[in-house]
């Protein structure tokens, strides 16, 4: 039953008459001439036409009668050794974004790093990366960054950077430091020789005093670990090796802790074969609908303010305790089911609450399951966070009552990001001397006195230990860009250090690794780890579980509606990331929306607030505004967006928005209108302990509407079906049940050569290999093609996919696809040449029903295609190894191609983005997206990928830059080229290894072998029935559950209840 | 039919007697080929080992290498000098002190890696090596282009034309005077401009002629071949790889490793230069432009001490307060220019395709000042790929059994690039 009722957004499921006249109108706006009745009656076409003549003429006119400018060729005036210009280099390097960390390769071309890559070496994040990491490159290249020295000053309305000598400021900090009590404020610090400054710091100035600060905390579960097992840390998760996973609101593939990390362990676990039918188990209990959720077996959705109470709920499961009232019957079911399972051995619980006494249950828990020491590891622990957020609130209240001398802040936005604004920024207004090391001028340093910018991490020395004697090597890409100085350096000026940090940071790890050659190699490898597997080990228990249960209890339970903020997986917790246009445009996984924060409310709230279909439906943009009213007095006004899967009675607003203008043009907000969205940051509360993500809210409709551009609808199927997804049973009784689908529809054509063979049962010709060779010579009229040498094939595992968008990111850093703006994206023309699609199943009204799947969709590379065949002038044609090319030279951009695409994943350059015409002054401007047309920010494009201009048509060319590179090489070398030789960017960003790639044609290949036997029972291929053989093939997802939204009549099409 | 079957025969009879002579040929050939494999090349050794520092006849930085051998103590001594001359050097040989420090003790570079006979052939080489004659340029001649015929045709076709026409008038003329005899009456004569025929025949021309014109001045546009433009400094390709036979790739090093063949940086050049401060080809070489002005090759030198950042009386860099070579780079005038749409990969064609330099920059070793030889068409490219064969021996086209198996059965002799998909959109447009 692998057809089951899909949609991708409710007016699919209704499918209203207006949301079919917009599938059908693919272009949207009009063409600009008149075309009514005929054209020689319509009112303008002799003009328009003698207006187009001239236009022409005089183009050519012009260009013709232009001369060729001179061009220079300026070599080096001393050749560095080990640069060649036109070949890159590779450094091995740390990304580091306060807790967050990822092992990352940089790839430099003629001394500027271009694209960071996952460095395969590291053991934790195994060569994985997130959008975020893939878009760090462009990070360093924004135009927003300070560039000097100095103070702010207000100007015309704006916060600019007064700029200053290093020496004028060090002088006025050394005489500053002294004199009253100074904290050091900062987020998490990964980095264990940067700890050692700070210690040498704090020793030299002993009244200063070291605030760790999170602006997403975990506070409550750093507390409970303390409580529990006497250790403020977190524990290293194994999810490879957990069979039974629950989770209780912790978005562990999007955003929690490592998502890196844990995807690459997650999927290891996820990926079942028709040989090897194993397959771990999920439970998923969270308020919102994330692309966790979205990946679990199980799925159940609660109010944030409940979790607690699902915590105990499970925990006297897991003991035997007595049922918990007052969870839904769904919730109730899957607790006791997860708890069934997690007491069969090699669970695992993870739970995103910073609630300490929830905290203290789920440890509780692990310890009961005997996770502790087998998917939980005590021994090798993780410092992904270590603020604590009672710390932060005392220093505010010192700092307000004007006991603070001197505030230096790293890594941190209070101003932006703490709960209560308004008093750390009057605190913050009380301290003599203020110091900030951020990149940009965002809202806190406006607030500040000084201002010393940091590098960037690609221009940095460094290091980091993200797990416990697990080390990583950050070294710079690139010399620093501005007149910026490390934090690290300006520490060690204040103090009076006569080395700078670089010496320091060498010494410190020469000393340690035992001499020169070691340190080199270090560097080289870029992670230093401890031989062999990871230790794992347990911890003694020792937390009080009646206590937390009194607590959790003891709090009045919730009624009405509550706000959850959470972070995106593009944007997170905001920071730099805000104004970087690759993350801004990124659709958003669960809502596919772009450029905006709005309110995800579920299709029953949504009814409550509207009884039309318009304005809050995805056909049209338009969005009904809601003015959103905290508990806390904060009240925001938001744009719905409505997602299936989110618990009724929340609401779920993301962090990263809203922010001021001097961040930079892509994050800059608009309070009048709403434009960049608004911040969130103020709906979080402070329980006295930690700071909790959640508020009770009220809401009421407003009467204004706002445009939010989603990408999902853009594109249609027309309901032809996509995906293939079983249920666990399904596939174990019988494997070669999608065999037995796929030949039903195409069996007819290969039937013929089978029976030749004498094969007679229908079950050995399923089986044989040759049904899809078969299909491809009998099911067209048009000749066979011999494909000699290589024939490239992809292909993507749905299980493994979790939605994250790392491959978007990566696709789009390597083929310099442009951003195009929200306006633009409105207007369905958005570029990117990967996306994923989400389907949704289920009834909309329950949340608890909602199953989604993601479907990452690119260029087929169909080796029958359609677009190749109505191409007026040959411009996309079909390569000798199975590409279909993309000539943009050649292309006139009549779009006949992607009309006939029954992928939709060719995309038109309606405007000049890049400034790649040859007109001069003819980019697109939208002072929103622009900013990636700085000089600056160019020096992020691949120069090995021609920059398209407008008026062409471009798509994915299974990134045949790197394919080239490839064979080249191995042509170079005189060797056959090996498997894995050549990658796609979308493979190697992959945290999850969802996707495969490689020659066919090699019987010796993964990817051979994966279609053909490990796999080959749950390869397909999309709209297989229509030949046109795509190089591009499926694996199907297999859930592992019982349930599954049939297609059933009730919601078959006639969802019209609720709408 | 007689004829046609005659033909053929004699055709056959013909190969037959071509084949067996051919194979001799290529037998013989074979012979001489492999005893060309097996000895070494002395003159491709001394080119790119010896060439940016020795010049058979003159002194350079290191001293002429013809009959330099005759000066060795031993041929052992000297086969020693070249693997490690500073191993001989500090062993105390009074010979190889004397030349050290005649040469401003500038050390050799070891070469450990050349065998014996590799040396003896280079030896051989230099001293066979005979100074190329300057060929007596007889004015008129060079630069012209071939002797072609199009001229002539031109001049016949034109006078046919001219035939026709004055024919056609004279039976027109005729015609009338005869039809006046005969009574017949004539009809009105029509000037020539205002003939329908006429008019629609000259428009048609005029349309053909002004389109055919246009179009191919759309496809020329951007198209620059022979572009000569003025370098900022008077550097002669024919003094370093022609006359001094320097090898290609000591300066464009990048041509077998990148897609840029990469322009030297001035230390490169000042590898020699530290040396060769005059310019001393002038009786046999004179250094001329294109406009016809004389040049000081030793001024030019002067410049590129500028350049380089080098102090030429006290022989040594000029460097700032850290110690960095105060050197600026020389912005050449950049000749070979290809559409930003266009990936075009040096080392793709040096290295695998093994093509030689000269195939698409022409005789470099001739010019004083590079011109632009190739069209860099599209055209052009196309028709090298549809005729070159690859080194289908290279172990990364092993996949191509097919056509492993068809020179096997001596279906084909080769494959060419196109054959590979040499000529696919995609394999330089992306």
């Amino acid at each position: 039953m692998s057809q089951k009722q899909y949609w991708t957004d409710l007016e699919q499921l209704n499918n209203p008459a207006a949301n079919q006249e917009v599938l059908e109108n693919e272009f949207k706006e009009d063409l600009p001439f008149d075309l009514s009745g005929t054209l020689l009656g319509a009112s303008t076409p002799r003009r328009d036409f003698l207006k187009f003549l001239g236009f022409s003429t005089l183009a050519a006119t012009v260009v013709s009668s232009c001369e060729m400018p001179v061009r220079k060729a300026i070599p080096y005036a001393i050749k560095p050794e080990d640069i060649v210009p036109g070949v890159a280099n590779y450094y091995a390097s740390t990304f580091v974004d306060g807790g967050d960390y990822c092992a990352v390769i940089i790839k430099t071309r003629d001394g500027r790093p271009i694209k960071v890559e996952g460095n395969e070496m590291s053991s934790i994040t195994r060569g994985g990366t997130s959008a975020r990491v893939q878009a760090s490159v462009l990070n360093m290249y924004d135009k927003a960054r300070l560039r000097f020295p100095g103070s702010p000053v207000a100007k015309d309305k704006k916060v600019e950077c007064q700029e200053a000598t290093f020496e004028a400021i060090d002088r006025v900090i050394k005489e500053g430091i002294a004199a009253k009590p100074g904290y050091l404020l900062t987020g998490s610090i990964l980095s264990p020789s940067t700890k050692d400054v700070i210690a040498q710091f704090l020793t030299k100035f002993p009244n200063v005093k070291h605030v760790v600060y999170d602006a997403v905390s975990y506070s409550g579960m750093l507390q409970a670990n303390e409580a529990c097992y006497g250790k403020k840390t977190l524990p290293t998760y194994h999810f490879e090796k957990a069979q039974t996973i629950v989770s209780l609101g912790a978005d562990f593939l999007g955003t929690w802790l490592s998502p890196v990390e844990f995807a690459k362990g997650y999927s290891k676990g996820r990926r079942i074969s028709a040989k090897n039918l194993k397959l771990s188990r999920h439970y998923q209990v969270e308020s919102n609908h994330t692309i966790t959720g979205a990946a679990a077996d199980h799925r159940a959705t609660c109010r944030p303010s409940e979790m607690g109470l699902v915590a105990i709920a499970l925990y006297n499961e897991v003991t035997g305790g007595a049922k918990v009232s007052g969870l839904s019957a769904k919730l109730s079911e899957l607790v006791s089911k997860a708890a069934a399972d997690l007491k069969k051995g090699g669970g695992m619980v993870v739970c995103g609450t910073n609630d300490v006494n929830t905290q203290i249950l789920i440890n509780a828990i692990n310890d009961k399951v005997g996770a502790n020491g087998t998917t939980v590891n005590w021994t090798t622990t993780s410092n992904y966070r270590q603020g604590i957020d009672s710390e932060m609130v005392a220093l505010t209240e010192a700092m307000a009552s004007g006991q603070v001398g001197s505030l230096f802040m790293h890594g941190v936005n209070p101003v932006y990001d703490y709960f209560d604004t308004k008093k750390f920024t009057d605190a913050l207004s009380k301290v003599p001397l203020s110091v900030y090391f951020g990149e940009r001028m965002d809202e806190t340093a406006q607030k500040c006195k000084y201002l010393v910018p940091d590098h960037n991490y690609l221009e940095s020395w460094g290091d980091a230990e993200p797990r416990s004697n697990y080390f990583s090597l950050m070294q710079p890409g690139i010399a620093p860009l501005f007149k910026t100085r490390s934090f690290q350096d300006s520490l060690m000026v204040w103090m009076g250090s006569t080395t700078n940090y670089a010496d320091f940071w060498k010494q410190y790890w020469t000393n340690k690794l035992g001499g020169q050659a070691n340190f080199e190699k270090a560097l080289q490898d870029g992670v230093i780890e401890p031989a062999g597997e990871v230790a794992v080990g347990g911890a003694t228990f020792a937390g009080n579980v009646n206590d937390a249960i009194a607590k959790i209890q003891g709090k009045k339970a919730s009624t009405g509606t509550e706000v959850l903020v959470y972070q995106k997986v593009s944007i997170g917790y905001g920071g730099p990331w805000s104004n970087n246009p690759w993350l801004q445009e990124m659709p958003d996984p669960i809502t596919k929306a772009t450029w905006d924060n709005y309110a995800c409310v579920s299709p029953k709230m949504a009814k409550s607030l509207h009884a039309e279909l318009d304005g809050r439906n995805e056909v049209d943009s338009k969005k009904l505004v809601i003015t959103v009213k905290g508990a806390n007095g904060y009240t925001a006004n938001l744009p719905i967006v409505v997602v299936p899967g989110m618990h009724n009675d929340v609401i779920a607003v993301a962090v990263g928005y809203g922010r001021v203008e001097s961040v930079g043009r892509a994050a800059a907000s608009d309070n009048a209108t709403g434009l960049g969205g608004r911040n969130a940051y103020p709906f979080t509360t402070y329980n006295g302990v930690n700071i909790e993500s959640f508020v009770a809210a009220t809401y009421t409709a407003t009467a204004d509407k706002y445009d939010i551009a989603i990408t999902q609808t853009h594109l249609s199927y027309e309901h032809r079906p996509v995906v293939h997804e079983f249920t666990l049973e399904e596939f174990t009784k019988d494997p070669k049940v999608l065999m037995k689908e796929r030949f039903a529809e195409v069996g007819e054509f290969a039937e013929a050569p089978l029976v030749e063979e004498g094969k007679e049962s229908k079950e050995e010709k399923i089986a044989d290999a040759k049904m899809e060779e078969g299909y491809r010579e009998n099911g067209t009229l048009y000749p066979n093609y011999e494909y000699n040498g290589i024939k490239w094939g992809l292909s993507i595992d749905l299980n493994s996919c979790t939605g994250c968008g790392a491959c978007v990111i990566g696709c789009q850093a390597e083929n310099n696809v442009s951003v195009v703006g929200k306006e633009h994206v409105l207007k369905n023309h958005e570029m990117h040449w990967i996306r994923i699609d989400r389907y949704f199943s289920g009834t909309p009204d329950d949340s608890d029903s909602i199953q989604t799947i993601f479907q990452p969709m690119l260029c087929q590379h169909c080796d029958n295609a359609p677009c190749e065949n109505v191409c007026p002038v040959s411009a996309t044609n079909h390569s000798s190894e199975g590409l279909n090319q993309m000539a943009y030279n050649r292309c006139i951009g009549t779009k006949y191609c992607a009309n006939n695409c029954p992928y939709k994943v060719r995309h038109f350059n309606w405007m000049d983005w890049n400034g790649a015409d040859c007109f001069a002054d003819n980019i697109y401007e939208d002072y929103r997206r622009d900013d990636i047309n700085d000089d600056l920010t160019r020096m992020v494009l691949n120069p090995d990928v021609t920059v398209r201009s407008r008026g062409v048509m471009e798509k994915c060319t299974f990134c045949v830059q790197r394919l080239q590179e490839a064979k080249l090489s191995s042509k170079k070398a005189g060797h056959p080229m090996k498997d894995g030789a050549a990658r796609t960017a979308c493979q190697q960003a992959c945290p999850s290894d969802a996707i495969m790639f490689g020659n066919v044609n090699d019987k010796t290949s993964n990817i051979h072998k994966l279609r053909r036997e490990e796999q080959a029972e749950r390869t397909f291929y999309v709209l297989e029935h229509i030949h046109t053989l795509p190089n591009v093939n499926y694996l199907a997802k297999i859930r592992n559950t019982e349930l599954m939204n049939a297609k059933d009549e009730k919601n078959d099409g006639f969802y019209n209840d609720h709408i | 039919m007689f004829k046609i079957i005659l033909v053929p025969e004699s055709i056959l009879q013909l190969f037959r007697i071509c084949s067996r002579s051919a194979f001799a040929v290529i037998f013989a050939l074979l012979l001489i080929n492999n005893s060309a494999i097996a000895a070494p090349d002395g003159k491709a050794l001394f080119q790119s080992n010896c060439a940016s520092c020795h010049n058979p006849l003159k002194d350079a930085t290191g001293p002429a290498l013809q009959n330099i051998d005759k000066t060795f103590p031993s041929k052992e001594w000297g086969y020693n000098w070249v693997h490690n001359s500073a191993a001989v050097i500090a062993s105390g040989d009074k010979t190889a002190v004397d030349i050290y420090n005649k040469f401003n003790k500038a050390a050799m570079t070891a070469f450990p890696q050349l065998k014996n006979e590799e040396i003896d052939a280079i030896l051989k080489y230099v001293d066979d090596f005979k100074a190329p004659v300057a060929a007596a340029k007889e004015p008129g001649t060079e630069g012209q282009p071939a002797e072609s015929n199009g001229f002539l045709y031109t001049i016949i076709t034109l006078s046919l034309l001219v035939l026709v026409v004055i024919l056609w008038r004279a039976n027109q003329a005729l015609m009338r005077s005869a039809n006046e005899k005969s009574g017949i009456p004539n009809e009105k004569e029509i000037p020539l401009y205002r003939n329908k025929v006429v008019i629609a025949i000259v428009a048609i021309v005029v349309f053909i002629m002004s389109g055919y014109w246009l179009v191919n001045g759309a496809i020329n546009e951007g198209r620059q071949q022979n572009y000569e433009p003025l370098q900022p400094l008077f550097y002669s390709h024919k003094v370093h790889a022609g006359i001094n036979q320097i090898n290609c790739l000591y300066c464009h090093a990048g041509a077998e490793k990148s897609k840029q063949a990469m322009i030297p940086s001035t230390n490169v050049c000042m590898n020699c230069h530290k040396q060769i401060g005059e310019y001393t080809g002038e009786k046999d070489h004179p250094l001329v432009t294109a406009e016809g002005k004389t040049i000081n090759g030793t001024e030019q030198i002067k410049m590129l001490y500028k350049y380089a950042g080098w102090d030429a009386a006290a022989k040594k860099y000029i460097t700032d307060e850290k110690g960095n070579i105060k050197a600026t780079p020389i912005q050449w005038v950049k000749i070979h220019n290809l559409p930003d749409h266009v990936y075009f990969n040096h080392s793709q064609h040096v290295k695998v395709g093994k093509v030689q330099c000269q195939r698409c920059h022409g005789q470099i070793t001739e010019m004083d000042e590079v011109y632009q030889f190739a069209p860099l068409s599209m055209g052009w490219c196309i028709n090298c790929h549809r005729q070159t064969q690859v080194q289908f021996d290279n172990k990364y086209y092993d996949i191509f059994q097919k056509y492993h198996d068809e020179i096997k059965s001596g279906k084909r002799t080769g494959v060419t690039v196109d054959e590979l998909g040499g000529t696919e959109c995609q394999k330089c447009h992306y």
